[in-house]
């Protein structure tokens, strides 16, 4: 079935059901592409309609209302259920979804489900050879490459976009978004959050920061990362780590960069005690700068740093945190 | 507790890559490996095997040649394996990789299958919940701790603030990240009698699948351009410690990044 002209965009919420901001990303992208035709927006949540206002500015002409009570308690299968239900309303040329964990879990159900191309991780939109005219900037390998990707088979097609991939596109006063009631039939066996940890000291997410303080086992031992944290801390900015730090216990897994941990594109990536093994290389080295601070001037990290400082971190850390401090007027 | 792990063979991340004229990855100019993601799922199959005991399966599609990989898998304790192999399959995608997967889970008795987080030369990160839709089976993704008991199959995943504990009854589909364990190495023993070890291979046709509904004739996608990202940067290096802080700090406000 040829699919009409319609871009459909799935919201990205909290747990409180707040839109985060790749949401307002992924709309904004919406309606530069739909050039005026309709873009949608699927809502999972206890009371989608309150979120319409705010929506419409960002540029959604249609909410697809997915009321329920428990969305944010149940993974990913249920809200395959809530996806179908709004292409089938829809009928759309292109889904949008922020590729995370939420969004992969949904998608792969979803493309096995309807037998859906699918394209993961792009960070921008081109013109080109697409069945529906739209293609995808999507790096590759670590950021080594990337490939321009199209769809070939004319029917709704899902594309997973990085958060902080598009202008966020604002205009007040937009007319309200029209709004479509979904019935959501249940068919996926569903997995459910029966717990959720809050943990103390999980400050901004490395994804999102544009700023990453990284410290290696150049640290020495678990409790030396006070001085990643506090030099963090005056940077605003979010702290990773290498898999042998993590390989040893001394920071949790959520923080490991690199090919079997994430993958960053900070403005800034400041790495301290690591060496710059390529398993870690991969993971950060298309960040726009790359300041190391390494005792052993042969470390590998310094040939793909922009600046290398050579010398003993115990002496340069604490120093720069304090030289930051006064510069930025924080009272030390 | 019967487990199947799928592992995938990927070309070697720390070799240089290169494309074919028609733009798909060149898997015969570079080495294969376990995906390194794959080590942690097998590891963690065989730590619940100790625990529940069972049988620990390796399923694996893919070129012939990835039967070296598979030999790794049961050289640190995999009982059997399962290789799907065949010519049509060559560039499959998301959905036929599952579609294949899943025809061969349906031959197949266990209580839970486990895949990696993503492999090295796809990232895609989907296979699982792709298979457990097609099986109709819940899926628990992206665990960093996973316990099995009384029926049912609890994890812990990282979210923005924490962890999320997760649940779902057996059998399901889980997927594991590779900070949930440490990865064994082979013992020469271990790769002694991973040469006697049963290795099954099913074609398409063993599956009942039809070849036209996967490889590339079947895929959803196409590539367009492949342009190689220059990553060149002119290192400048500071070997004054004394000065250091105060030259980083200058070196940040001159690039607007403080
Ligand atoms: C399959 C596979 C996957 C992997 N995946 C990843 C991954 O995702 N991420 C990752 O990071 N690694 C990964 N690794 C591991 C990787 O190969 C390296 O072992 C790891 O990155 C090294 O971490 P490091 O730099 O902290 O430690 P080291 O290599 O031990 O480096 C420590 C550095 O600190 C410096 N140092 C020590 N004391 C001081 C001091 N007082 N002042 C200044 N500098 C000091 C030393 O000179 C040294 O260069 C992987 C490996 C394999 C085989
Ligand atoms: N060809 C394959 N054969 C078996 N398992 C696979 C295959 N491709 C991917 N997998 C599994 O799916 C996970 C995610 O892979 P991917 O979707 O390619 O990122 C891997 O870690 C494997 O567990």
């Amino acid at each position: 079935m040829a699919s009409n002209n319609e871009i459909l965009v799935v919201a990205e919420l909290t747990q409180e059901y707040q839109p985060k901001k790749v949401t307002f990303e992924l709309l904004s992208e919406a309606k530069r592409l739909a050039g005026g035709g309709t873009v949608g927006i699927l809502v999972l949540a206890p009371d989608p309609t309150s979120m319409a206002a705010k929506l419409a500015e960002y540029g959604a002409t249609k909410l697809y209302a997915a009321a329920g009570n428990d969305w944010a308690k149940e993974v990913a299968g249920s809200a395959t259920d809530a996806v179908e239900a709004a292409i089938k309303a829809a009928n759309p040329k292109l889904v949008l979804m922020a590729s995370g964990v939420n969004g992969r879990d949904v998608a792969g159900r979803l493309a096995a489900r309807l037998g859906l191309g699918v394209l993961w991780d792009a960070t921008a939109t081109a013109e080109g050879e697409s069945s529906n005219g739209i293609t995808f900037n999507v790096p590759i390998w670590g950021g080594t490459y990337t490939v321009n990707s199209g769809f070939t088979r004319d029917e709704a097609v899902l594309a997973l976009c990085k958060p902080g991939s598009f202008d966020l596109a604002r205009s007040e006063g937009a007319a309200p978004a029209e709004v479509v009631n979904l019935n959501v039939e249940r068919k996926t066996p569903s997995a459910l959050i029966v717990q959720s940890v809050q943990e103390e000291g999980v400050g901004v997410s490395l994804e999102e920061a544009s700023t990453v303080v990284s410290g290696g086992r150049g640290l020495g031992k678990p409790e030396n990362f006070a001085l990643v944290e506090d030099l963090a801390k005056v940077l605003g900015a979010a702290v990773g780590t290498t898999r042998a730090v993590v390989d040893e216990g001394w920071r949790p897994y959520n923080q490991q960069i690199g090919q079997t941990g994430k993958t960053i594109k900070p403005k800034l990536y400041l790495a301290v005690g690591i060496s710059g093994a390529i398993q870690h290389k991969v993971g950060m080295q298309t960040s726009e700068t790359i300041v190391a601070i390494n005792k052993d001037a042969d470390a590998p990290i310094f040939e793909f740093a922009d600046l290398g400082v050579v010398g003993d971190l115990f002496k340069i850390l604490p120093a720069l945190t304090e030289e930051l401090k006064r510069r930025k007027g924080i009272a030390g | 507790m019967n487990i199947v792990v799928c592992v995938k063979e990927t070309p070697d991340t720390t070799a240089e890559k290169k494309f074919t004229a028609d733009l798909r990855l060149d898997r015969s100019a570079v080495a294969g490996v376990i995906n390194p993601y794959d080590e942690y799922s097998v590891e963690e199959a065989l730590q619940q095997k100790e625990k529940l005991g069972g049988e620990v399966t390796v399923l694996t599609m893919g070129p012939s040649r990835a039967e070296e990989s598979i030999r790794k898998a049961l050289a640190v304790g995999a009982d059997r394996a399962v290789l799907v192999s065949d010519p049509a399959l060559a560039d499959s995608d998301l959905v036929a990789t599952a579609r294949v997967i899943a025809a061969a889970l349906k031959k197949m008795s266990f209580e839970l299958v486990i895949f990696g987080q993503t492999s090295t030369d796809s990232s895609g990160g989907m296979l699982a919940a792709a298979v457990a839709e097609l099986l109709g089976l819940p899926a628990l993704t992206v665990a960093n701790k996973l316990e099995v008991e009384a029926g049912k199959a609890r994890i812990q995943r990282s979210t923005d603030h924490g962890y999320d504990v997760v649940e779902a009854p057996l059998p399901c589909v889980v997927s594991v990240v590779s900070g949930i364990n440490l990865p064994r190495y082979p013992a020469l023993k271990g790769i002694m009698q991973a040469k006697k070890k049963e290795l099954l291979s099913y074609s398409l046709a063993d599956l009942g699948i039809d070849p036209a509904s996967v490889g590339s004739s079947s895929k959803g996608t196409k590539v367009n351009t492949a342009s190689r990202v220059s990553l060149s940067r002119t290192p400048e290096i500071f070997k004054d410690a004394e000065r250091a802080a105060v030259y980083i700090a200058d070196y940040l406000e001159r690039k607007k990044l403080i």
